[in-house]
C-alpha cells in the first residue's frame, strides 16, 4: 500500500471527518431534543452518507477502524492521526 | 466499549514546531480544566444519572473529550517534534525533558501532574450537571488564554478555537440537561435510586 496521502485521498478524508462532525453534533443536539424530528431527518442522511465514504475510503486507502475486513494488515502502514503526515 | 477511528475530529497540521507553545498548552491535555479530566468526569458521573437525556449526553460528551485529549495530544507532540534538547531547555522545558522525555505526560502549564482532586463525582445529578456547567466554562476561558498565548502561529489558534466553540456547544448541552433533572426531580413520587 502507497502510504503518501494524495489529493483525493485528503479531499475524501476532508469530507468524512466533516460529515462525522455533523453527526456527532446532532447526536448530542438529539439526547436532550431526542423529538425533534427536522434533527433526526438530517441524522439520517448525514450519517448514511457517511457510512458510503467510510466504505469508499477504506476500500481505496486502508482501514479507518479494526473492525473493517483485511487481507494484508494496514491498520499499522499509515502515519497515525496524530503524526505529521497523518489523516 | 470504545473503538478507535483512525482520524481526528478536527485536523492538526503543525508547519512550524515550537516548544514554547507546547509548554503552555499541554495544560489542556492534563491540567485543572483539561481534556483529560473532562473526559474522566463526565464518564464517570453518568454512572449516577437518573434519566435518559443526562445518561446520553454524559456519555457522548465524554467520549467527545477523548477525541479532544487527542488533538491536544497531537498538538503538544507536532510542535515538540523534531526539536533539539538545546531548544526545549531554552523553552523552559528542560525539567520536562528530564522526566519525559518527548513523550506527552498528562499535566498541567506549571507542571503538576494530571489529579483526580480536579474532578467531582458527587453521585448528585444536580451537584454534578451544575459542577460540569462551570467546567465547560472554565475550558473554554483556558483556550481563550491559549489563543492569546499563541496568536503568532495561525496553525495552532485555528485548532484552539474549534476546540473552544465545543465548550460552549458542551455547556449548551448540560444546561438543557440539568433542566430535565430538574423537571424529573420536580415530579411527585419520584425516588432516586428506584428509576428504572
Amino acid at each position: 500500500m502507497n502510504t503518501e496521502i494524495t489529493n483525493d485521498q485528503k479531499m475524501l478524508m476532508d469530507q468524512i471527518r466533516s460529515l462525522a462532525f455533523t453527526v456527532n453534533d446532532l447526536a448530542l443536539y438529539l439526547d436532550t431534543h431526542p423529538c425533534d424530528s427536522n434533527a433526526l431527518r438530517y441524522q439520517y442522511e448525514y450519517s448514511e452518507q457517511l457510512r458510503n465514504l467510510r466504505q469508499r475510503y477504506q476500500r481505496e486507502y486502508g482501514p479507518l477502524s479494526i473492525y473493517y475486513p483485511q487481507k494484508a494488515w494496514e491498520w499499522i502502514e499509515s502515519p497515525w492521526p496524530w503524526e505529521k503526515g497523518g489523516v | 466499549m470504545w473503538t478507535y477511528d483512525r482520524h481526528l475530529q478536527y485536523p492538526v497540521n503543525i508547519k512550524t514546531p515550537n516548544p514554547t507553545l507546547a509548554k503552555v498548552i499541554i495544560s489542556q491535555y492534563g491540567g485543572p480544566d483539561g481534556e483529560l479530566g473532562a473526559s474522566l468526569r463526565y464518564l464517570s458521573q453518568r454512572f449516577g444519572m437518573p434519566d435518559k437525556k443526562s445518561k446520553a449526553i454524559l456519555n457522548d460528551i465524554g467520549t467527545e473529550e477523548l477525541a479532544h485529549l487527542e488533538m491536544v495530544g497531537a498538538l503538544v507532540h507536532q510542535l515538540t517534534d523534531g526539536v533539539s534538547v538545546q531548544e526545549m531547555e531554552k523553552a523552559g522545558l528542560g525539567a520536562y525533558y528530564t522526566d519525559h522525555g518527548f513523550g506527552v505526560y498528562p499535566q498541567a502549564a506549571a507542571g503538576v501532574p494530571w489529579n483526580a482532586a480536579t474532578i467531582a463525582v458527587k453521585g448528585d445529578p444536580i451537584a454534578d450537571l451544575t459542577e460540569d456547567l462551570a467546567a465547560e466554562q472554565k475550558a473554554r476561558a483556558t483556550y481563550e488564554k491559549l489563543i492569546n498565548l499563541c496568536k503568532d502561529d495561525p496553525d495552532v489558534v485555528n485548532v484552539l478555537r474549534y476546540l473552544r466553540e465545543r465548550e460552549i456547544v458542551h455547556f449548551q448541552r448540560f444546561g438543557e440537561a440539568l433542566n430535565g433533572v430538574q423537571d424529573k426531580l420536580a415530579q411527585k413520587r419520584f425516588h432516586m435510586g428506584k428509576n428504572k
